[in-house]
């Protein structure tokens, strides 16, 4: 464990949700759409790295076909273990498939006051809270910028809301917010005077990049562009697909796995056409459509599947999986954020995925709640402590304490009991107090919760960044500004 | 016999089939039918029945699309022979509908555009990453009286802005009016913008698209 991190590895539970033959059969349909169907690459650059390597390039639809051969070696050349470092390196992440590192959720747009719990537009000063709350968690182990600065001009949104992220974390952080050029090279600059030159960044990436895929079989010019910038100097980037049943994707759950993943294949295979052995990441955050109004569910039977499935494949790539989970369609913390926070974040740590996205949103994916943020925490800690499964051996068969005690009596007195007893789990959020107390104070988990967070807020004093390091982010911020 | 006909009509779409709906409507054209006749005891039979069943839940999206699909599909058939006897289907309006410069979300406004020709508006769907002057372009050009404006990034709304105030610029408001939605949308933003209406989803959309349309 990394200092002030809570991270799962060596799992006792195991789950099996596709076989071998399964995803033999996924990666065979995936291999053929990237042939036969072609994915969309709407970059000139893209299409120039493809067509160097001989893949089908129709530069007018902008769409790519690609032999399986050609897929298949270059996704070889993705290394499967690397770390994501962090400020303090003592908080650096392994991504190596034996650790599962939870981060928060990103890029939402409105948020619950601390103060006031009213629902408003996000700003700034929210990303730093954040930073600092998440800094001070030991389940957060990276961030994601939570949420967009939208009080900070848009052209330099993303780079705003990056340096709010180093000011009041140590942890690695991870960007979604930036997609296009401009911005990935200012970012890029910032990450390079972080790791002390640019030619640190690949051993000391404090910056890690995730782009969506544009599903059905596409991609984002801008987003592609950014990639690029950053695979060249070694700042861990994945792409992200959203393919969702009925509407981005197939109503069938093996199909909409298979389109994910050749988008997912087809980018990564271009990062290593163009940077063989850059560090990249699988990302997923696949889910079904509501029939009844198109909206991303986030949750439900189908999302819980994929995010137990999506590490197999990424596992068959040998590459490190960011899975996201959490994301609730709920409006505020209650039965449907539990539940889909709970069956979400267990059914993704079960298989091992290297990141864990995201705690705090809710709405899919829109509004930020610190209560909410707090929960998931608990959530991820039961998780983590769920897959330490059951130890068997002499000292927790507990002979001595069983035969001590007998028939009848207890185990309070036992100093079998004593030792043990800081190994059960511990809830900080669930009432399990008389049935009166709760009659009269008539509080829950969501008071608690919000008032960790606001306690947290309060008091919690992450070092600071070197004031030279942020007049420097400034400048590079400045430049990238419309006069 | 007509009867029959009609029923088969209305069946086409609700069973989402555009080989059907297209031969049926050639079989009206076969029997000289007029074809107003055709749209409106036939298959817009099928196009409320389904409405009606998705209102109640019963009913859902892919069923929704495909009677949409089916009903144009007629409707391409009807259509030439209704311009050869000098007439047209009476639409609610014109609907120009784009997903705004800089973001690739279509989902949503996909959505909105099949729900607005469900409800009887003429739809002109641009696509997404669409620029303003060629949202306005194409208004000017089709004689739109709706521009519809999805966003679902906190970088792109503020091209719904630049579209208002283009047209504002041009004095094409109010003859042209402008609905908006999308994620971060909101009623501070929709006041901010001036815009003249917005909805949470597709549903409310097409209430707000028949107020803004006189047709409420
Ligand atoms: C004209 O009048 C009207 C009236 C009503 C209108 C209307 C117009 N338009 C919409 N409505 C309304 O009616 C519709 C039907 O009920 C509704 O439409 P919606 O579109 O809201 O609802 C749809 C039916 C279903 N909803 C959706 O389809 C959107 C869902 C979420 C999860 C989402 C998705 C699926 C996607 N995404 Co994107 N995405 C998110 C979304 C979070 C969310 N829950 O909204 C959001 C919007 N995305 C976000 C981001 C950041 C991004 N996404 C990106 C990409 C994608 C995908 C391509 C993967 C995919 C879209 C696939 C596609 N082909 O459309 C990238 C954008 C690239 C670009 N240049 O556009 C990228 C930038 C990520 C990246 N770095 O690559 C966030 C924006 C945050 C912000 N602060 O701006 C986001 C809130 C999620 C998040 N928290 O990260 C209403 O809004």
């Amino acid at each position: 464990m990394s200092k002030n991190i809570k991270t799962i590895s060596n799992p006792k539970i195991k789950l099996e949700v596709l076989t071998q033959d399964d995803v033999k059969k996924i990666h065979e349909a995936t291999l053929q759409i990237i042939e036969k169907v072609g994915v969309r690459f709407p970059s000139k650059r893209a299409l120039e790295i493809w067509a160097a390597n001989g893949a089908d390039v129709d530069y007018e639809k902008k769409i790519v076909r690609v032999k399986p051969q050609i897929i298949e070696d270059a996704i070889k050349k993705a290394p499967p273990a690397y770390k994501l470092a962090a400020r303090d390196p003592q908080q650096d992440l392994q991504l190596d498939g034996n650790h599962v590192n939870l981060g928060t959720d990103g890029c939402g747009v409105e948020i619950l006051d601390i103060n006031t719990g009213e629902k408003r537009t996000s700003c700034l000063q929210d990303v730093r809270d954040i930073a600092r709350v998440a800094d001070a968690t030991e389940e957060v182990a990276f961030h994601w910028v939570s949420l967009s600065a939208q009080d900070t001009p848009v052209e330099s949104r993303g780079l705003h809301e990056l340096k709010a992220v180093w000011e009041n974390s140590t942890k690695h952080v991870q960007t979604e917010s930036v997609y296009n050029v401009e911005e990935a090279k200012a970012a890029i600059e910032m990450a390079a005077i972080l790791a002390g030159g640019k030619g640190n960044i690949r051993e000391r990436p404090m910056l890690s990049l995730m782009q969506c895929t544009a599903p059905p079989l596409g991609h984002d010019g801008g987003s592609l562009d950014a990639a690029l910038l950053a695979a060249e100097v070694g700042i861990p980037t994945g792409f992200m697909t959203m393919a969702a049943c009925a509407t981005t994707g197939p109503i069938t759950l093996a199909g909409d796995l298979a389109v994910g993943n050749a988008e997912v294949i087809a980018g990564t295979a271009l990062l290593q056409l163009a940077f063989p052995g850059a560090p990249v990441f699988y990302a997923a955050a696949q889910t079904a459509s509501d029939l009844r109004n198109g909206s991303y569910t986030g949750g439900g039977p189908e999302d819980f599947l994929f995010g137990a499935a999506t590490n197999i494949l990424a596992d068959f790539y040998n590459i490190p999986l960011s899975m996201g989970a959490f994301a609730t369609g709920a409006k505020e913390p209650n039965w449907q954020a539990g539940l889909e926070g709970g069956l979400s974040s267990f059914m993704a740590s079960v298989v091992m995925s290297d990141m864990l996205l995201g705690c705090g949103f809710l709405h899919g994916s829109r509004i930020w709640s610190f209560a909410e943020m707090m929960m998931d925490c608990e959530i991820f800690s039961i998780v983590h402590k769920m897959m330490q499964g059951i130890v068997v051996n002499e000292e927790t068969l507990a002979m001595d304490a069983i035969a001590a005690v007998g028939p009848g009596g207890h185990y309070l007195g036992q100093k079998h009991t004593r030792k043990h007893m800081r190994e059960l789990f511990m809830p900080q959020f669930m009432d399990r107090r008389p049935y009166s107390e709760w009659e009269t104070k008539k509080d829950d988990a969501r008071d608690w919760a919000l008032a960790k967070a606001r306690k947290t807020l309060k008091e919690h004093q992450p070092d600071p960044l070197d004031a030279k390091i942020s007049a420097e982010f400034e400048k590079i911020i400045k430049s990238v500004e419309k006069k | 016999m007509l009867e029959e006909l009609y029923k088969e009509m209305a069946q086409s779409i609700i069973d989402g089939d555009s080989d059907i709906s297209a031969e049926l409507a050639q079989k009206a054209v076969e029997l000289k039918m007029h074809p107003l006749d055709a749209i409106t005891n036939g298959f817009v039979v099928g196009v409320t029945y389904i409405g009606d069943q998705f209102g109640k839940g019963e009913a859902f999206l892919p069923e929704l699309v495909m009677a949409g699909e089916a009903m144009k599909a007629a409707i391409a058939v009807l259509e030439p022979e209704l311009l050869k006897l000098g007439e047209s289907r009476e639409m609610l309006g014109r609907v120009v509908l784009a997903t705004v410069e800089g973001d690739i979300h279509e989902i949503g406004k996909t959505l909105v555009g099949t729900m607005l020709s469900a409800s009887g508006f003429e739809v002109i769907d641009l696509g997404v990453d669409q620029p303003a002057d060629k949202i306005i372009g194409k208004a000017l050009e089709v004689n739109a009286n709706l521009i519809g404006m999805s966003a679902l990034l906190t970088t792109t709304m503020v091209r719904q802005r630049e579209v208002i105030e283009e047209l504002d610029k041009e004095g094409l408001r109010p003859r042209i009016k402008v609905m908006v939605g999308g994620a971060p949308i909101t009623k501070d933003w929709v006041d901010k913008i001036k815009a003249d209406g917005y909805s949470e989803d597709a549903i409310g959309a097409v209430k707000v698209a028949k107020q803004l349309v006189g047709k409420e």
